[in-house]
């Protein structure tokens, strides 16, 4: 009787190195479960995975189509996050200083190899603002806003205009004509507070006595721009919010809107 | 060639621009069974892209147009109006099925599916895409850099960011604490009050037209004639002294427009009345003051008697008085628009003394 050869299968050097690698103790350490190609993993990598786990394990189907969705709310999410990726580098760059600001900027273009961040900022910026905008129109065209959404809606609209300041406090940071001239325009409004305006209907209501309480240099236009006019209190004042303030307010909202999408009882859809 | 160019000028001038948009709006609304086939919507689209072909032969237009800032603008108006006809055909295609008696397309599709991957590769497509846009995009167009800043040197016309060139515009119409202001923030307050203020459990998570008629036209109407179009009118169509210029014309910084407005006051003292101004404040305005008081106090009590009566049954008195003073107030802008247009009325209350105009 002949020996019986047991032949094991070869599997490929990839299949093998591949298998070595999943099973050191390094890529166990990070991945607590393997791909997720069966329903129990497709649970798992929700569950255990920090940035995944702002989403469900399971929505309904009409919620992933984009005719539905527009993807509005999502890619707002990723503009952000491009932007302050960019918005990082170009603070390696740029200094918030009447001497330094235009110059900077100018150098962006002139000495930094592939210097596209700045263009990347610029653009990123204005496209959130309109899918931000269309965000809206999708939850509103689709009646999302209604019980028991309506905090969430509200949210939303206060992060809308959060996003418009972020885009208008960094539009005055390259500080060249179209800067200072558009802030200049904008914030020419706050002159015109009721009351707190020094330009405002009621501001010459507010005296003691003799003493204007309102007046160029104490009145709502003054606080935003730290002086009369548009110049080095604003640069950095815009810069502080732009870059610490706001995003700061933003990301903290951003956390509150996700947590009530899900909390709320996921995305909208009929009942 | 030169017959067309002026033909479309003729057409953006601010009255007959917004006519037309508001126009378009009713038709959008009332023929909506139309205007969602695809034909239609992606005739539109085809319309629009050989529009702005055209334009690109004409310097004028592509001065505009090419600006960087101008750019996302551009882009903004295919947008909108896409989305604007993408939805009321969703709601349309949803209406139908619903009188055919059947459930909505979202609830067709109602049963679940993982995230992982369904969802997760969607995200992940969007974000390369979205990615790969913006990279063309920063390669094909450098970011504007003007001269310096200079204070002492004011270009003209001078002009806010793009996004609030909508309430730049409205400071044609009202002074700035009104337009810069107050309707700001109650564009914020009435946009955080709907969910309260309407009460139609219908139409929650699926696109509809029927089923919120008023809801819909309000909002298409606020959004997309008056915010959007108006960014498009303040950037596109205002040159040098905030003057109006077609898309085809040449922004001559010395246009002459005939500033021939009238106060309120005056048209009831002076001409009406054949008498000088009275010089107590109050006497002078007290017209206009009345007509004030008596739109934002009196119309909407007048409303829930009559017309929205049924309005007011079913939202009760603090949800109607909300909503309709917030309408109110959405449509002052219109108002203001009309009579200036067909009255040359420039204030209705004017009292340049406390900076209070209105």
């Amino acid at each position: 009787m002949a020996d019986a050869k047991t032949i094991e299968p070869q599997e490929s050097a990839l299949v093998r190195g591949w298998n070595w690698l999943t099973e050191t103790q390094i890529w166990t350490s990070v991945f607590r479960h393997a791909a997720p190609i069966n329903d129990r993993n497709r649970v798992l990598v929700m569950l255990s995975n920090v940035f995944l786990h702002l989403h469900p394990v399971r929505l309904k189907k009409h919620g992933v189509r984009l005719r539905y969705t527009w993807c509005m709310g999502g890619l707002s999410f990723f503009l952000f996050l491009n932007l302050t990726f960019t918005g990082v580098l170009l603070m390696f760059y740029y200094r918030p200083t009447l001497e330094y600001a235009y110059s900077d900027i100018v150098g962006l273009r002139e000495h930094v190899p592939l210097g596209i961040m700045r263009e990347m900022h610029r653009w990123a910026a204005h496209a959130m603002v309109i899918t931000v905008w269309l965000h809206m129109f999708r939850v509103f065209m689709t009646g999302s806003y209604k019980p028991p959404r309506e905090f969430n809606w509200n949210v939303g609209v206060i992060m809308l205009v959060l996003t418009l300041l972020l885009s208008f406090t960094g539009y005055l940071l390259p500080w060249d004509q179209l800067a200072i001239w558009a802030i200049t325009v904008g914030s020419n409004m706050a002159r015109a507070t009721p009351f707190l305006g020094y330009e405002g209907p009621g501001a010459s209501l507010l005296a003691l006595g003799d003493v204007q309480l309102i007046h160029a240099a104490a009145d709502a236009r003054f606080a935003l721009l730290g002086g009369t006019f548009v110049g080095e209190g604003a640069l950095l004042r815009f810069y502080v919010l732009h870059c610490v303030a706001l995003p700061l307010v933003i990301g903290f909202l951003m956390a509150v809107h996700f947590w009530r999408v899900r909390k709320d009882g996921g995305i909208s859809g009929p009942l | 060639m030169d017959a067309i160019k002026s033909f479309i000028n003729i057409f953006a001038d601010p009255r007959l621009f917004f006519l037309l948009t508001v126009v378009a709006l009713v038709l959008l609304v009332w023929k909506r069974e139309v205007f969602a086939r695809n034909a239609v919507g992606y005739g539109l689209m085809a319309v629009l892209g050989v529009f702005f072909a055209f334009g690109l032969f004409d310097e004028n237009f592509v001065l505009i147009i090419a600006k960087p800032d101008n750019v996302p603008i551009v882009a903004l108006i295919f947008l909108v109006i896409f989305f604007t006809w993408y939805s009321m055909r969703e709601a349309v295609l949803n209406d139908e099925r619903v009188a055919a008696g059947d459930d909505v397309i979202e609830k067709q599709e109602s049963d679940r599916v993982w995230v992982w991957p369904d969802l997760v590769y969607t995200e992940l497509i969007s974000l390369i895409l979205c990615t790969a846009i913006i990279v063309v995009w920063s390669i094909g167009l450098e970011a504007p850099i003007e001269q310096p800043a200079n204070p002492a040197a004011t270009p003209n016309p001078s002009k806010a960011p793009w996004y609030f060139l909508g309430l730049q515009e409205m400071l044609v119409y009202f002074d700035p604490w009104l337009a810069g202001v107050v309707l700001p923030s109650l564009i914020i307050v009435g946009l955080m009050a709907i969910p309260y203020v309407d009460t139609n459990p219908k139409g929650n998570g699926y696109y509809t037209f029927n089923e919120r008629k008023a809801e819909i036209v309000i909002f298409l109407f606020g959004f997309v004639v008056l915010w959007s179009s108006l960014i498009v009118l303040g950037t596109f169509l205002r040159g040098p002294n905030w003057n109006f210029f077609g898309p085809f014309e040449y922004w001559d910084v010395h246009k002459l427009e005939a500033l021939t407005n009238v106060q309120l006051s005056e048209y009831v003292w002076v001409r009406g009345l054949g008498q000088a101004l009275p010089d107590n404040i109050l006497l002078r305005e007290s017209v206009g003051i009345l007509l004030t008081l008596a739109y934002v106090f009196a119309l909407p009590v007048i409303l829930a008697r009559t017309v929205f009566r049924n309005y007011y049954e079913k939202l009760g008195p603090t949800r109607f008085y909300v909503s309709v003073v917030l309408f109110l107030m959405m449509l002052s802008l219109p108002v203001k628009m009309l009579t200036r247009w067909v009255f040359n009325l420039k204030y209705v209350v004017s009292i340049p003394e406390y900076f209070f105009n209105i």
